[in-house]
């Protein structure tokens, strides 16, 4: 049993490293496809990466319902530490989750189940943060959409396999969908809704 | 113990949060406008608030802060936001385009292009574009749910029929990424071009009405038109009086009370650079003229 005092620490400059995360969180977003990095370090729990803490502290509060895959809900330390550092409450209910945290991507459940948003409020969707193995070695996929100049190229090894597959739904649903969020320890990429994403093999 | 009195960029954590949740979605929704818990800022409602919101929610102690009104750097809502900025967040500030990281902005796009490394913040007074032809929210939603904008069309339409051309000289209504009609704020539509594959950031905050939108870089952004009366963007048919330049933005200045006036670049930096430059319209001021002299 961890106490409170033995919690890994959050940011030790809560201000100016929120800023930082939040403009690499944005930019990733704004240019999808591009890898973007996370400077602050906040001392992360086990199963939990170290850009996907920094998110974590950054972006949620009392205001976000949280989702945890369950290697990540099965980890005390981990919820503990969510729950000291940021105030968010874990939902068993993906359909009403902010954000949702994946450590496990093969155990990915259908996208259908979080919030996709509504066609008034499409705003009112769940963000994916999913951890990859890499955001720098792996197949190559080519993007195209908003915030990409012509094409991007990324590569990723990312689970689940088809996850760019699953997300061809935003194209029918947009504006409703899912953004999704990957993160490689301190690398992130961003795949907002508007982003469609062609596989060109490894 | 001396405590600052003010969280870094004036907005309490929690406040940046909120903020910075819904600038994540606006730029995944391009052009939708995402509801937000508005606060109070230390200014009035029109001078900025929801800009200002945006830009304290975004800005780090690295960034370059310019900010325009009306194109200029040198107005009060310019210089007041500059100070605020400077005073709450300690940021560098600059009035030079290029070298600016952040630019908040009320009604210009700067003449300068933009480059990737920038954002630039749109003051925004009435982010919905068709609210003047349907006073109802639930409504407006609505048509947008439906991308359902033929009202808005037909508004453009009875320009045509009353004045012969589209009438809309400013907030003149675009459509982003093929999907949502957005209102551009109340730049002049001279400006709109701009907004298209626009390789820098453009985020855009309404403080009393509590939306924040945003158009991401290399984004398609259309002025809404008739094949048979194209989109034009306006612009007085004059050069610039200090700088001569023949393809920026200019404003009408009242010189006298016969009837006299000047026209002068609305975006003083890219005037002053031309200035600097070496280009000098029919009425330069003087200093120029010295220094043009000195070099000859």
């Amino acid at each position: 049993m961890t106490t409170i005092a033995e919690l890994p620490p959050g940011f030790a400059d809560k201000v100016l490293s929120a800023q930082s995360t939040f403009r690499s969180v944005m930019d990733a977003m704004a240019r999808p496809g591009s890898v973007q990095r996370i400077v602050p370090g906040a001392g992360p729990p086990d199963r939990m990466m170290r850009g996907t803490a920094a998110i974590a502290l950054t972006l949620f509060d009392h205001d976000t319902p949280l989702w945890l895959d369950s290697r990540m809900a099965e980890s005390p330390d981990l919820v503990k530490w969510l729950k000291f550092h940021t105030g968010a409450p874990v939902v068993q209910d993906s359909s009403i989750a902010s954000f949702a945290l994946i450590s496990d991507g093969g155990a990915l459940p259908p996208l259908e189940r979080f919030a996709l948003g509504t066609s008034e409020y499409p705003d009112r969707s769940t963000t994916l943060i999913l951890q990859v193995d890499s955001l720098r070695s792996g197949r190559t996929f080519e993007l195209r959409g908003p915030g990409i100049d012509g094409a991007a190229t990324l590569q990723a090894s990312i689970k689940p396999f088809d996850l760019f597959e699953r997300l061809r739904v935003n194209e029918a649903l947009f504006p409703r969908g899912i953004d999704v969020v990957l993160v490689a320890d301190d690398a992130v990429v961003a795949i907002p809704r508007t982003t469609r994403v062609v596989s060109k093999g490894s | 113990m001396n405590a600052p009195a003010y969280n870094f960029a004036y907005l309490d954590e929690q406040t940046k949060r909120m903020i910075r949740r819904a600038i994540l979605k606006a730029i995944a929704i391009p052009g939708y406008q995402v509801p937000f818990a508005s606060r109070e800022m230390p200014m009035p409602y029109g001078w900025g608030t929801g800009g200002v919101q945006v830009t304290a929610a975004i800005l780090g102690p690295a960034d370059v802060l310019k900010v325009i009104d009306q194109g200029s750097d040198d107005t009060t809502n310019a210089i007041s936001i500059r100070k605020f900025f400077a005073k709450t967040a300690g940021v560098a500030t600059t009035t030079a385009t290029d070298d600016a990281t952040v630019i908040q902005t009320r009604h210009r796009i700067p003449e300068t292009a933009l480059h990737a490394n920038q954002v630039l913040v749109y003051q925004v007074p009435i982010p919905e574009p068709l609210r003047f032809l349907e006073p109802r929210e639930t409504e407006t939603r609505r048509m947008h749910a439906l991308a359902e904008y033929g009202l808005m069309h037909v508004k453009l339409y009875e320009d045509i029929a009353r004045f012969g051309h589209i009438a809309t000289a400013y907030a003149y209504p675009v459509k982003v990424n093929a999907r949502y009609v957005m209102d551009p704020s109340p730049t002049p539509k001279f400006d709109n071009p701009k907004m298209d594959d626009c390789p820098a950031l453009q985020l855009f905050g309404a403080g009393r009405e509590k939306r924040i939108y945003a158009i991401p870089p290399y984004t398609k952004v259309v002025s809404l038109d008739f094949e048979d009366h194209p989109f034009e963007p306006y612009r007085f048919n004059a050069p610039c009086a200090l700088c001569a330049a023949e393809n920026s933005y200019l404003d009408e200045i009242v010189t006298d009370d016969k009837g006299s006036r000047m026209f002068v670049c609305s975006d003083t930096d890219y005037c002053e650079s031309r200035q600097a430059a070496g280009h000098h319209g029919s009425l330069s001021a003087a200093p120029y003229k010295e220094k043009a002299g000195s070099h000859g």
